[in-house]
């Protein structure tokens, strides 16, 4: 049987070509806009950026810590640093660079992370990083966008480069469904309302937003009303617009490519429990490492597909 | 800025080594230690080496600049900003207290003038130097940037990777400086890790080294900042390595690590400022 999707496509791309391809256009937009790399451009697809502004781009080895402080040094400058390399060595690997140089000194440095979560594949648990957005969003004076498609991905980007302050920015290697307008306007911090439903929030976040459109049409044939809510900004989160869907609905899940420790649902748990407590179900890596295999094996392996949304909906429900 | 004479720079530096004392002491906490032995160093780049602008400005265009990386010596400089005019110096009565801008270690959460990047972790300072150097290129500005960090803090990875990256651009606008006292925390530095060929290892990384062997006699380190100056522009970095001596202007204090982080007392601050005559006027 085959489903009735609110959204389709017809396209496929990678979420971090919507990066590269906003990068080029933000620093066409702003000569301020500068780029470092450590030693990923291809995998960044930084290229394009790096060709029409050579003198603006900085390779910069393997060595993301001088990377970080490289950036640090350059948004005291007035520059608008854009840093590009995977989510691990985004984030952990320099965490105490960015709190010290970036977050505390509150440097207008966009840390762009591609490769994250479980969909990097056959690379393995090395690569695969599940805690990035959690150490990202515990920091003060942090903002956090994960975006959900190609076009999505190249709105933050453009839109962050106006942004003053900094920002983490997350995305991916596969390639993803295009199902999001390329002229969308990207508003950070605001949450959009995808899909209207009644009887079930699903707060999504990066590539699992497919999922739950793919899930919301699952369950419509079953006669579930699902809302789904598209989290791009995990950090300052949409409380308003979280709450006001849980108020309809009654219960919730969220959906992210992420460990379930400190991740989105957490910070949806956090605005449920002092606001107003409803049933909220996880669709997250369960506390542990990934592994090799391709995207779509492992997120069915590890729970985070639209089955397995549909299987947290009902939970939920079962909870109102 | 009028020039100042060596005798004019040494009376501040008493003045500086007072305030270092003071701070430390009121709040029983702090690193004395190494900001008396790079008391030299911050009066002759602050009162005659760099061109800058106590009307503080966060992007610094048309300025040199410093960079502190071994944030822990914050006394030495937040008396270095305030003498010369970026804060009141009855400011300093506030260090490491609650609801003060001047933080045990620099920040620039409280808008402190003069401090445009948090440091204290260490090994984090030469990289943002490095990328304020390249901005200054970028936008056509000639002045410098200065950064120093201590011999310990050369322990840290991130160090070597910022110096290998600024050999291969060529960063020749960047003056770093190594507070060579061959002390840290846990006790001399050839004992804690040994540093073996510092000098060497800088220059196998492609920079060029200048060393000021008498880095606490004023006349000694105007005589190599001067020559530093005159090394940068010409394709390569250059690094100071900087000899000086812990705690140096206290004689029970001089030449160990005991007081890289220790206050002194009552007693032992009235035997220290009476080594040290008030020039400018105690805040």
């Amino acid at each position: 049987m085959s489903l009735d999707l609110k959204f389709n496509y017809t396209e496929k791309k990678d979420t971090r070509s919507g990066f590269g391809d906003g990068l080029l256009e933000a620093g066409r937009r702003n000569p301020n806009v500068v780029g470092l790399c450590a030693d990923l451009i291809g995998s960044l697809k930084m290229g394009a950026f790096q060709k029409e502004f050579p003198e603006r781009f900085f390779q910069t080895g393997i060595a993301e810590a001088n990377m970080i402080g490289l950036a640090a040094g350059m948004a005291t400058s007035g520059k608008i640093p854009f840093t590009g390399t995977f989510a691990n060595f985004s984030t952990g690997r320099v965490y105490d660079q960015i709190r010290q140089s970036v977050a505390y000194s509150d440097k207008n440095v966009k840390i762009c992370a591609s490769h994250a979560g479980l969909t990097l594949g056959e690379d393995g648990a090395t690569h695969q990083i599940l805690e990035d957005m959690g150490m990202m969003k515990m920091l003060p004076h942090m903002t956090v966008i994960n975006p959900c498609d190609y076009n999505q991905t190249k709105a933050a980007t453009l839109a962050i480069a106006e942004y003053e302050g900094p920002v983490y920015l997350r995305f991916g290697r596969p390639s993803w469904p295009i199902f999001t307008p390329s002229d969308q306007k990207f508003e950070i911090g605001k949450a959009w309302k995808m899909i209207d439903g009644k009887d079930v929030s699903i707060f999504a976040t990066g590539h699992l937003v497919w999922e739950a459109v793919v899930a919301e049409a699952m369950l419509r044939q079953e006669g579930i009303s699902a809302e789904v809510i598209n989290i791009h900004t995990i950090k300052p989160l949409d409380e308003e617009a979280i709450l006001e869907s849980v108020k309809k609905t009654g219960c919730a899940v969220a959906a992210e490519e992420h460990q379930i420790n400190g991740g989105l649902g957490d910070s949806i748990a956090q605005t449920l429990i002092r606001n107003n407590p409803a049933p909220l179900e996880y669709v997250a890596v369960n506390d542990s490492f990934g592994e090799s295999g391709t995207p779509t094996e492992l997120l069915e392996k590890y729970g985070l597909n639209a089955e397995n949304i549909v299987k947290a909906v009902k939970r939920a429900l079962a909870r109102k | 800025m009028e020039k100042k004479s060596i005798e004019q720079l040494q009376s501040i530096c008493s003045q500086v080594r007072r305030d270092i004392l003071r701070m430390v002491h009121a709040v029983n906490s702090g690193h004395p230690g190494a900001s008396l032995g790079c008391t030299e160093f911050f009066v002759a780049l602050y009162f005659d080496q760099m061109n800058h602008n106590a009307a503080f400005q966060m992007e610094g265009k048309g300025e040199d600049l410093f960079f502190l990386s071994n944030g822990h010596i914050s006394p030495v400089w937040y008396s270095v900003l305030s003498r010369s005019g970026y804060f009141p110096i009855q400011e300093m009565k506030t260090f490491r207290k609650l609801n003060s801008r001047l933080q045990g270690h620099p920040a620039t959460e409280e808008n402190l003038p003069g401090i445009r990047i948090a440091s204290g972790s260490l090994g984090q300072g030469l990289s943002v130097a490095i990328g304020a150097a390249q901005v200054k290129k970028l936008n056509g500005d000639d002045r410098l940037v200065y950064c120093l960090m201590g011999d310990g803090e050369q322990q840290e990875g991130q160090v070597w990777e910022a110096a290998m990256y600024a050999a291969h651009y060529g960063v020749d606008n960047l003056i770093a400086t190594i507070d060579y006292n061959g002390q840290q925390i846990d006790g001399p530095t050839h004992e804690v890790m040994d540093l073996k060929n510092l000098k060497g290892k800088w220059e196998a990384f492609g920079w060029e080294v200048n060393e000021i062997k008498k880095g606490n006699e004023m006349e000694s380190v105007l005589e190599g900042l001067n020559k530093a100056k005159s090394l940068a522009g010409k394709g390569k970095p250059v690094l100071n390595l900087l000899y000086t001596e812990m705690g140096y202007g206290v004689d029970f204090m001089v030449g160990t690590h005991k007081w890289h982080g220790v206050a002194p007392n009552d007693e032992q601050l009235a035997n220290a400022l009476g080594q040290l005559p008030e020039t400018l006027g105690d805040y």
